[in-house]
């Protein structure tokens, strides 16, 4: 019993970085690198929240966080693409837009500073269903499928053989004629509205939009995408390590045997050793962070 | 990215001072239109949010500039500000000279802040100032550069990626100095530290009754001559050089017997100094301890004041007074429009920016072939 309460809880905190890391590794198998994720998430959040608030659907309120996080994805997609800017600095703009337009719109629709009203929620959220409770969200299914789905997409279809192309030499894609610039477009896109989804999971989960909810998460997201060397079963795992650690972490809070804050390191930490190459190479892709 | 490109938004800065080629002309034109282009799209939006909270651009613009420059205290506040911005700012840009990204500006200003805060605690209180404040300045260049160092090894010696790396150093300080304060170094009841027994830098107010109020103090005299003294180190001395030559083309250099990797250790390392410089700012001159998130979103909003400042010391300066200008104006008008609005214009700003530079230097440089051809 436990054991499953562990699992089940693990599987919860596990889900925002599935979604995101998904929208990671699709990104960067493109070649543009994976910074915006939390900006995904903040938007995906925030739309999840104001399209259930207006309609009272909490379905309607999952589209316009997907829709969101798309648009926002664009913004990236256009700036980084288009006009070739570059990556980092145009990842932390967007991200410091997301977390800078939510708060104004916070204000503007809500008139807070600090969080939205209540929405519905997806299900799950139920009192008595307990802890095993969280498998009547659909959403969190989809959480489940969603890496192993993006690893049979990148492996196993022909729009997956042309990302990877593009994302390993862009050169060669282009003159065995594949349309470069649209699956990088592609790629974004589908990064924020995957990402975005992680931020809508959070929202349904909490039934509201609160500043800096995210805290973090997409960040954490990033670190699993590196950590399980872009591939998509290998990050689903980094992503269930790094929320095993912190379900270890709140079930033995009690305890007091390793500061929180140890724990929230690990994730950070483990990601820079693998970068630093001690646990083996780590080979980007070849042509993450270049257009042209 | 591989260590051999050189990102165009730091080639756009760099490129010019060695190319030799250029006109001053073309070079004011490249350096100044992306920053004039990228303050009038924000200047539009901001015109746009204004508008959609129902109130009159021109009277939220007056109120902005009659709360920060039209008197003592909002200038004090601007000025305060800003000296925390022109380090970040600094700190980004001299990485950015050597090529690298420095994302880490927060946990290497908290660094150098908590540093100077903690050993602000054990000088005995007797110690005279003139003693005790270039101690814990130096501890704070020391705080903040040993965070910043890291990277620069890790990039140096084992290739790793100094953008995620510094995110997630980021994350990993800001944790450990979290776990000392909350759990050893903590006042009861609250996040910061104790105050410091000595060290205080004198405020404005206390030499101009006109800055009453006000957390502007002498440390921006320090962080100005810190400012001057990087331009002589960019400019006119050989290790500077070569940190620059390393940025424009690390493989050229190298060829060039420049030793790459030293080059990248050591503008981490200063790059981080001068973040952690910054924290003097808010523990010297401002509350006298460490507080838990006294850094928070300096360190990105040093990325931006170096992009504007195309990455240039002075430039740093007055771009630190404009983004200052900007979060002071926020709090200034926000009985109008909600002074959220600032973080939007400002990464709107960094956005427009990082955009413009090389669609800028294209269109022109496209202009000039024609008119030359």
């Amino acid at each position: 019993m436990i054991a499953l309460v562990f699992l089940a809880q693990t599987i919860r905190i596990a889900m925002p970085y599935f979604f995101a890391a998904a929208g990671g590794v699709i990104s960067e198998r493109v070649g543009i690198i994976g910074l915006t994720l939390e900006g995904f998430m903040v938007t995906g959040a925030f739309c999840t929240v104001l399209g259930s608030y207006y309609s009272g659907s909490a379905w309607v309120g999952l589209a316009c966080g997907v829709l969101g996080g798309a648009v926002a994805g664009l913004l990236l997609a256009v700036a980084t693409i288009r006009y070739r800017a570059d990556q980092v600095v145009s990842g932390i703009a967007v991200n410091l837009l997301a977390i800078g337009s939510t708060r104004f719109f916070l204000r503007l629709f809500f008139n807070s500073s600090s969080n939205s009203p209540r929405v519905a929620g997806l299900g799950g959220e139920q009192a008595g269903a307990g802890l095993l409770g969280i498998f009547a969200n659909p959403l969190v299914w989809l959480g489940i499928l969603i890496l192993p789905l993006l690893g049979w997409v990148l492996y196993r279809t022909p729009f997956g053989l042309r990302a990877r192309a593009v994302g390993e030499h862009p050169q060669a894609a282009l003159s065995l004629g594949v349309p470069v610039t649209r699956i990088r477009y592609m790629g974004v896109v589908l990064s924020g509205a995957l990402a975005a989804l992680g931020g809508a999971y959070l929202a349904s989960d909490q039934h509201q939009f609160t500043d800096g909810m995210i805290a973090g998460r997409g960040f954490i997201a990033l670190a699993a995408v590196i950590f399980g060397r872009w591939h998509p079963r290998k990050v689903a795992l980094a992503c269930l390590l790094f929320a095993a650690a912190e379900t270890f972490q709140i079930q033995l809070q009690g305890l007091q045997l390793v500061p929180s804050q140890f724990v929230e390191m690990i994730p950070y930490a483990l990601t820079i050793i693998a970068l630093a190459g001690l646990v083996g190479r780590t080979n980007p892709p070849a042509a993450l962070g270049k257009v042209e | 990215m591989t260590d051999t490109e050189t990102p165009a938004v730091i080639q756009g800065v760099v490129g010019r001072d060695m190319g030799g080629s250029s006109t001053l002309r073309s070079r004011l034109e490249e350096t100044l239109l992306p920053p004039i282009m990228a303050l009038t799209i924000a200047l539009v939006i901001g015109d746009l949010l204004i508008l959609a909270f129902g109130q009159a651009p021109g009277d939220v613009y007056r109120l902005l500039i009659e709360g920060t420059w039209g008197n003592g205290y909002g200038l004090g506040q601007v000025l305060y500000k800003a000296t925390t911005l022109t380090c970040t700012g600094l700190a980004f840009a001299i990485a950015a000279r050597a090529g690298l990204f420095n994302i880490g500006g927060e946990s290497q200003l908290a660094a150098g802040g908590f540093a100077a805060g903690a050993l602000g605690l054990l000088l005995p209180t007797g110690m005279p100032t003139l003693v005790a404040v270039p101690i814990l300045l130096i501890a704070a260049v020391v705080g903040g550069g040993a965070v910043g160092t890291v990277p620069g090894v890790l990039r140096a010696r084992f290739g790793a990626n100094e953008v995620i790396v510094t995110i997630m150093l980021n994350f990993i300080v800001l944790a450990l100095l979290n776990y000392i304060v909350a759990v050893h170094l903590h006042v009861p009841e609250t996040l910061h530290t104790a105050e410091i027994n000595t060290g205080a830098v004198p405020r404005l107010a206390d030499i101009s009754e006109a800055f009453r109020g006000s957390a502007a103090n002498l440390t921006m005299f320090i962080v100005v001559a810190a400012a001057l003294l990087l331009w002589w180190f960019l400019f006119r001395t050989r290790r500077g050089y070569e940190l620059r030559a390393v940025g424009l083309q690390p493989e050229a250099a190298e060829y060039g017997g420049i030793r790459v990797g030293a080059s990248w250790t050591m503008a981490m390392a200063i790059s981080g100094a001068i973040a952690g410089l910054g924290g003097i700012n808010y523990v010297l001159g401002y509350k006298h301890y460490y507080e838990e998130g006294f850094a928070t979103g300096s360190g990105f909003l040093g990325i931006a004041v170096a992009l504007v400042g195309r990455n240039h010391p002075v430039g740093v300066m007055l771009a630190a007074l404009l983004f200052a200008t900007l979060s002071q104006g926020g709090l200034a008008v926000n009985a109008l429009v909600p002074k959220q609005m600032v973080d939007v214009l400002q990464a709107v700003v960094i956005l427009a920016m990082v955009t413009s530079v090389p669609e800028v230097q294209r269109v022109l440089r496209a202009a000039r072939g024609r008119l030359a051809g």
